[in-house]
């Protein structure tokens, strides 16, 4: 057709076009969300609660795990001797331990030096002092070697330990940590089915807001697609409205957790301070805020994605 | 540039609303479609249009056999096709400048050829005063007018009207009709449908017209194999 040489000239070429009409729906979803923006925000602020209740549960976890990272290492295993051995006796026994290789130190508390912190820290000194002799044991203190890989070895050492004859017993205080550590696994656990559960509920969301948004913009389409408009180009709004939904949400829920956490910063560093400690509450991280928005535009852009493709083919021109 | 050849329609549950309709209409040229309503010429046009397929027979558009022409393709050959409803389907969330914009924009143009082309097409149905204008605000005459400034502002090859001066007293419905006799003297193919007799008989163009989905009566010359 002679007509569509000249169109050809000035229409830009395939990609150019392609491009242009990609920034160009980019920017119109994002003005025509802005046109709404009461049921803009309201889809926006659901979205950002669902993800900001894990991604708080998500940083008080690290912090807990902060807490308790350095006392992985610090496993201790307590060596109590009888209380007929003497000093001298410990001491031999202190040397010969210091020759196993699965023992990186060993150090004595001398049940005289126990028994005065004992007094200092309980308060019970007169009691102790009218029992006379003194009852508390001399007590080796052990740092093994640690390999998480072999906790079995450990193990091992105990027993090793407390079939020596001086030994009344040997044990480590490692267990609660351990304790610890499975339960913030199952929190962990937990977290992670709460936050797909949540986003599932985005994906719902962001769904059915595309999804009413289609059938507002019916006429739109039927015009559009008898115009000439592909399948794609119909699409593309939707998809970028899904898009913004997402960034927007994922902005949102950022704020929502930094703000949660100065909420609570204040009352944690109270607390730390009585512990006589500098721990201090972890916010988000710049990497996990940018992987909390690209996980948010990624449920944006799949929940739209599911609705368009299943109402957007519903729609031809009759 | 579209011929039509022992096509059929038949819709689901039966009814046959085009039985073995055959003729020609050479590029460039300008023809009526008459007949009572029901008659089949919507369907006749949405045929062309790709919004319907036949059941039966080749329809030729532009040397392309739309019955073989996959989903896909749709979009690109409906974008040489400009369309004009009777209720004109304008968008009326946005101005009349955007209404018109559209097929540019879907077609990929810069943004200083859309504004030239929109306001030659807004200049050519005299409503280049309105182009801010919600739709709403304009008279039916002038909405038709929108529609047909939409439906030739990226200058297709083919102008289809469906009864495009259905809700027109007689004096803006001459005004259209001449309209589109004006973009036909520049070459563009016409084929309008039109119940309105009086009007087409002193339009003095070839009329085609159907009759139950029979040709009952053609102009054109009928479509001769090879």
């Amino acid at each position: 057709m002679a007509k569509t040489e000249g169109n050809q000239l000035a229409k830009s070429s395939p990609f150019k076009a392609w491009a242009i009409n990609h920034l160009r729906t980019f920017i119109a979803s994002l003005g025509n969300m802005t046109r709404h923006p009461a049921s803009s925000f309201m889809t926006i602020a659901v979205i950002a609660i669902a993800l900001a209740l894990p991604t708080g549960m998500f940083v008080m976890l690290n912090n807990a795990s902060n807490v308790s990272i350095g006392w992985d290492n610090s496993a201790q295993i307590s060596v109590f001797l009888k209380a007929r051995v003497t000093e001298k006796q410990a001491k031999k026994l202190m040397g010969k331990l210091r020759l196993y290789d699965d023992i990186n130190q060993v150090s004595m508390i001398h049940k005289k030096q126990a028994l005065k912190e004992f007094r200092k820290i309980s308060g019970f000194g007169d009691a102790i002092e009218s029992l006379g002799d003194n009852p508390l044991p001399h007590v080796l203190t052990i740092q093994p070697v640690v390999d998480a890989n072999r906790p079995d070895k450990i193990r091992h050492l105990i027993k090793q330990l407390n079939q020596q004859k001086q030994v009344e017993l040997a044990q480590l205080d490692l267990q609660w940590v351990k304790r610890l550590f499975a339960m913030l696994e199952i929190a962990q656990r937990t977290i992670w089915v709460i936050a797909s559960l949540l986003g599932i509920a985005v994906l719902l969301v962001v769904g059915n807001t595309i999804r009413l948004d289609i059938q507002n913009r019916r006429q739109e389409i039927e015009v559009t697609k008898l115009i000439g408009g592909t399948n794609a180009f119909i699409r593309r709004p939707f998809l970028y409205t899904g898009l913004w939904y997402g960034i927007g949400g994922g902005l949102f829920a950022w704020f929502l957790t930094i703000l949660s956490i100065s909420l609570l910063d204040n009352s944690v560093e109270h607390l730390a301070n009585l512990y006589n400690s500098g721990f201090q509450l972890q916010g988000l991280s710049f990497s996990e805020g940018f992987n909390l928005i690209g996980f948010s535009c990624f449920l944006g852009l799949s929940g739209s994605w599911i609705a368009v493709g299943r109402h957007l083919s519903e729609i031809e021109p009759s | 540039m579209i011929r039509f050849d022992n096509v059929c329609k038949r819709y689901p549950g039966g009814h046959e609303a085009l039985n073995n309709v055959s003729f020609h209409l050479p590029r460039g040229k300008m023809a009526y479609l008459t007949g009572h309503s029901g008659a089949g010429k919507s369907t006749l046009l949405k045929l062309i249009a790709l919004i319907e397929r036949p059941s039966r027979g080749n329809l030729v558009l532009d040397g392309i056999n739309l019955s073989n022409v996959g989903n896909s393709k749709v979009p690109y050959i409906r974008r040489n096709i400009g369309i004009v409803f009777q209720n004109h389907h304008l968008l009326y969330d946005r101005p009349v400048f955007d209404n018109v914009a559209l097929p540019l924009i879907i077609a990929g143009f810069q943004h200083r050829e859309i504004g030239k082309r929109v306001r030659a097409a807004l200049d050519q149905v005299g409503l280049l005063n309105k182009e801010k204008s919600a739709p709403i605000t304009l008279s039916g005459g002038e909405q038709q007018r929108v529609g047909i400034a939409r439906a030739i502002v990226h200058k297709p090859g083919l102008l289809l009207a469906d009864e495009p001066t259905g809700n027109l007293d007689p004096e803006l419905s001459r005004e259209i009709m001449q309209l589109f006799a004006r973009f036909n003297d520049v070459g563009v193919t016409v084929l309008i449908a039109s119940h309105d007799l009086d009007l087409i008989r002193q339009m003095g163009s070839p009329v085609v017209s159907l009759n139950k989905g029979l040709l009952s009566h053609n102009d054109l010359e009928v479509t001769s194999h090879g």
